[in-house]
């Protein structure tokens, strides 16, 4: 069958609404990356292996939805009942049968499957009223978790290529444009450049072929809120890139994948078929001259890879290198023709901007940033996953309310945001808005949405070696100052680590920074430093202490730090066992001691002593 | 015709033309190792930077490679900046913890008064700049035999996965062009070797003189329509012509192309 019209679309919403309406009940199972590996597919199945030998009034398997991720795997694998929003977390496959029985047969809830509120230590039962989920405002994740992705029938319910039917119908690509810029959309991706001028100025490019190309190389480590959308929604995604090509007379598209994500080119080859049976990819969509067709290109898993020009290389099947763009890619861009290159979860936003108006998309955020932001929210908080919250909201919001504050209670130090070459921000700074502008101000960025929260154990000068050295290791190598400069840096930040440093150090640091900065061809080395930067910024201290009293306050840097055993030592013996090198001696009940000519700082000791009575300093 | 300046001096340069090229033409000596005319700029050695501004850009001023930035009307460089001085001083220094021994990056630290790298030397450095210099000439000559491989500090001008490269045809191209001569190869006027590979001369069938492996013969016959015959004859106007610029076969293949 071929849709060719709004009309046509709505219907096959109806037909799909009303077979759902047969079910008293339905069954989200997030089938998510994170869930998956925890066992969502084995719970699926077992659910169709009972439903199989029993019938239920009112529900069958196909009222079952493996769905995309809901963010919160940590608690996964996360079963949810429709219609009031039940919330089962690490559901294990032998529960299956109990569920069946007791919440869908009957109405009865669960209560070990519920999720516990860490800070109220209360069970709760639906959905909605957690706290992880309550402070979110999911626009471009709005189909995750609800929608089965390899179901195009699904996210036409929900709404789908109807804005597409909208804009090839009754709209000029120059209207398209126009309506995207008024929504004040700016890139996911990182740079935060406007979309709408992006477009404009691509298609201002005369030529008879542009392409659109949808950035999903995810290469910041920890993030996969790009990931979660191409396996969760990925008609989002090729609505969003269908809309971008008719606005600027793009004919053909692709998607570049990193290959480390199977699931997801599983899934969008899966939308890009069902679209092309549908005749929503191909000849005349919906009646209209608008022909445009979609591939998928698969990336190396390079972080330099998601760089534009390097992207482009690497698509058109060279080597992954960006290039200097002093021509740039709408201009001259993959075989060196006017490209538009968006992030998946900028494609994500197009089709609501155009069902429910730009003026709409405009009103939530901030002025200058727009719309909603998704993070990864990692690190020592104590809910940990994927979000989706309006600009403007603050980061103590994000850490406190939704992450529901650092593990154990401890002290908050810092939280990085940006991905790799982004920047750490201090205890002050929690109450910054976060949108592309003040992040950027305060030496940190938005980045892809990584964000990494700190306590009071983590030392910032191994923060910032350990990012350098990633860089260091995913510069593509073709410039001097990042490839040897990054290089030298990351030597600076080891000596300093181990005690080796000298008070001259931070000056060469920064003045080698400095250069790295104004000298480097792309973005990555351009932004290198900003890991080294922004701890230098806020926590100085802490570069002093190490270089001068070579000392790591936060008891992290080997090489600083010794191990010894307070008078509060009851003498159990646990760490004497728990040394492998043989560095513990005491008798029972008499205060240990270490020897520290044979201590290596392996912290097994620490592990071991239930009185907590070993001193790191 | 642009018309710009460049250091205080009003300068014309033809339209497309980089700026490297209007800085030389007025004797002004800039560093320079990943350009060469033979192939496309690269931007990969950051020492041509300069610093550009325009009038109207209200003080604003920016820092771009000269090798691969088109000159523009208007455009005010400086190529010896305090600013500039600073980069490319620091990209020598760096350039000096890697290579220490390549001359060519010892001279022009030298002239920028440094004669020892102030950071850590690397380990496992060696003369090779990756300027990439010889993997250009090799996929503009069309063959693609050495690539580099790996990224970020480890980066380096291999042949594939590291062994003898099966489409190197012995051309010496990348030897010649390598500002650093870390290109090893040996010659005895009757085999050749190069990249772990040995090729054997084609020799003029009158004097006995070498003149170019078997292998590249064969190519350039096969590929760039060359008489069969022309490489059995030596001469050595002829023989020096080929060596000079391999750009020039290049060109023939692409108006056969055309
Ligand atoms: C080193 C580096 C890595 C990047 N990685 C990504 C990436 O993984 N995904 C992405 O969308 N953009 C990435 N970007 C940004 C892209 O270059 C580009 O700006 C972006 O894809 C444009 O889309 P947007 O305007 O929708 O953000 C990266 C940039 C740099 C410099
Ligand atoms: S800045 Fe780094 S990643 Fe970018 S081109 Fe230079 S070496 Fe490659
Ligand atoms: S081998 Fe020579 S030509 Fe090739 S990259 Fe190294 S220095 Fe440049
Ligand atoms: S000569 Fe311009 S960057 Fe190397």
């Amino acid at each position: 069958m071929c849709i060719t019209s709004s009309r046509q679309l709505k219907q096959v919403r109806k037909e799909f609404l009303d077979g759902d309406a047969r079910f008293e009940k339905k069954v989200m199972i997030c089938c998510g990356t994170g869930c998956l590996a925890n066992g969502a597919q084995e719970i699926v199945d077992e659910f169709d292996s009972i439903l199989r030998k029993k019938r239920i009034k009112g529900f069958t398997i196909e009222a079952v939805r493996s769905t995309g991720c809901h963010g919160f795997c940590e608690q996964g694998p996360l079963v949810i009942i429709e219609p009031r929003g039940t919330f089962y977390t690490k559901v294990k496959v032998k529960d299956v049968a109990d569920i069946i029985e007791k919440s869908i047969r009957s109405d009865e809830v669960i209560d070990k499957h519920l999720y516990t509120d860490p800070a109220t230590k209360q069970k709760i039962e639906r959905y909605p009223d957690v706290a992880f989920f309550s402070h979110q405002q999911r626009i471009a994740l709005r189909n995750l978790g609800k929608i089965a992705p390899h179901n195009i029938k699904d996210y036409i319910a929900n709404g789908g290529y109807q804005s597409l039917a909208k804009v090839l119908t009754t709209m000029t690509p120059d209207d398209v444009i126009t309506e995207v810029s008024k929504s004040g959309l700016r890139g996911r991706g990182g740079g935060g450049f406007s979309a709408g001028r992006k477009w404009r100025s691509c298609a201002d490019v005369e030529s008879d072929t542009h392409y659109v190309i949808c950035n999903g190389d995810e290469g910041d480590p920890g993030a996969f809120m790009d990931r979660s959308i191409m396996e969760g929604d990925p008609h989002s995604v090729l609505e969003g890139l269908a809309i971008a090509a008719y606005a600027v007379g793009a004919k053909e598209g692709f998607v570049y994948v990193r290959d480390e994500y199977p699931l997801a080119v599983v899934h969008m080859q899966k939308a890009i078929e069902d679209c092309r049976k549908e005749g929503l990819l191909g000849e005349n969509i919906f009646e209209t001259n608008f022909c445009f067709d979609v591939h998928i290109a698969r990336g190396a898993g390079a972080f330099v890879c998601g760089e534009s020009s390097a992207l482009m290389k690497s698509v058109a099947g060279e080597v992954g290198e960006p290039r200097a763009k002093y021509v740039r890619s709408v201009v001259k861009g993959l075989h060196d023709q006017p490209t538009v290159l968006n992030n998946v979860e900028t494609f994500a936003n197009i089709p609501i901007i155009f069902e429910k108006g730009a003026d709409w998309y405009a009103g939530i955020g901030t002025k200058k940033s727009t719309g909603t932001k998704v993070f990864s929210l990692v690190g020592k908080v104590r809910n940990t996953g994927l979000i989706e919250v309006p600009m403007g909201i603050t980061l103590r919001q994000i850490i406190f309310d939704i992450g529901g504050g650092i593990i154990d209670d401890r002290p908050f130090k810092a939280v990085q945001t940006g991905g790799p070459s982004g920047g750490c921000l201090p205890e002050s700074k929690l109450d910054l808005p976060v949108d592309f502008d003040s992040l950027t101000e305060n030496g940190s960025m938005m980045g892809s949405g990584g964000m990494i929260v700190m306590d009071d154990r983590t030392c910032m000068v191994d923060v910032a070696k350990y990012f350098t050295d990633f860089l260091v290791k995913e510069s593509c190598g073709k410039c001097v100052p990042c490839r040897e400069g990054l290089y030298q840096l990351h030597k600076l930040l080891v000596k300093i680590s181990e005690g080796r440093g000298e008070e001259s150090d931070i000056d060469r640091m920064e003045q080698l920074s400095e250069v790295i900065v104004n000298a480097s061809l792309c973005g990555l080395g351009q932004s290198g430093p900003n890991p080294l930067l922004s701890t230098l910024k806020y926590f100085r201290d802490e570069y002093t202490a190490h270089i001068r009293d070579k000392r790591c306050p936060a008891g992290v840097c080997r090489e600083l730090i010794t191990y010894n055993i307070t008078d509060e030592c009851t003498g159990c013996m646990a760490c004497i066992s728990a040394c492998a090198y043989h560095a513990i001696t005491g008798q029972k009940k008499k205060v240990h001691v270490i020897d520290q000519e044979k201590c290596t700082k392996c912290g097994a000791c620490v592990a071991a002593c239930r009185f907590n009575t070993i001193d790191v300093r | 015709m642009v018309t710009l300046t460049i250091n205080g001096k009003l300068v014309r340069a033809r339209e497309g033309e980089m700026l490297l090229d209007a800085i030389r033409r007025e004797g002004i000596e800039i560093p320079a190792t990943c350009q060469h005319e033979a192939v496309e700029p690269y931007g990969a050695c950051r020492l041509c930077t300069v610093e550009i501004t325009k009038a109207d850009w209200g003080g604003w001023k920016n820092h771009v490679t000269s090798c691969l930035y088109p000159v523009q009307e208007g455009l005010i460089v400086s190529t010896h900046s305090e600013d500039v001085i600073r980069i490319r001083k620091t990209i020598l220094d760096l350039f000096l913890a890697r290579c220490p021994n390549a001359e060519l990056i010892q001279n022009m630290a030298a002239e920028y008064g440094i004669t020892r790298t102030s950071y850590e030397e690397v380990p496992d450095g060696n003369d090779c700049i990756l300027c990439g210099l010889c993997t250009r000439v090799c996929d503009k000559m069309g063959f693609q035999a050495i690539s580099t491989v790996g990224r970020g500090h480890g980066k380096e001008v291999a042949p594939p996965l590291g062994e003898a490269p099966p489409d190197c045809v012995g051309c010496l191209a990348c030897a010649q062009i390598c500002p650093t001569n870390y290109i090893k190869f040996t010659d005895d006027g009757t085999t050749r070797t190069i990249w772990g590979r040995e090729f054997e001369l084609v020799k003029c069938e009158t004097t006995g003189q070498p003149t170019i492996t078997k292998e590249f013969a064969a190519y350039l016959v096969k590929h760039r329509n060359i008489p069969e015959d022309y490489f059995t004859r030596c001469d050595s106007a002829h023989r020096e012509e080929l060596a000079k610029t391999m750009g020039r076969i290049t060109h023939w293949g692409r108006q056969e192309e055309a």
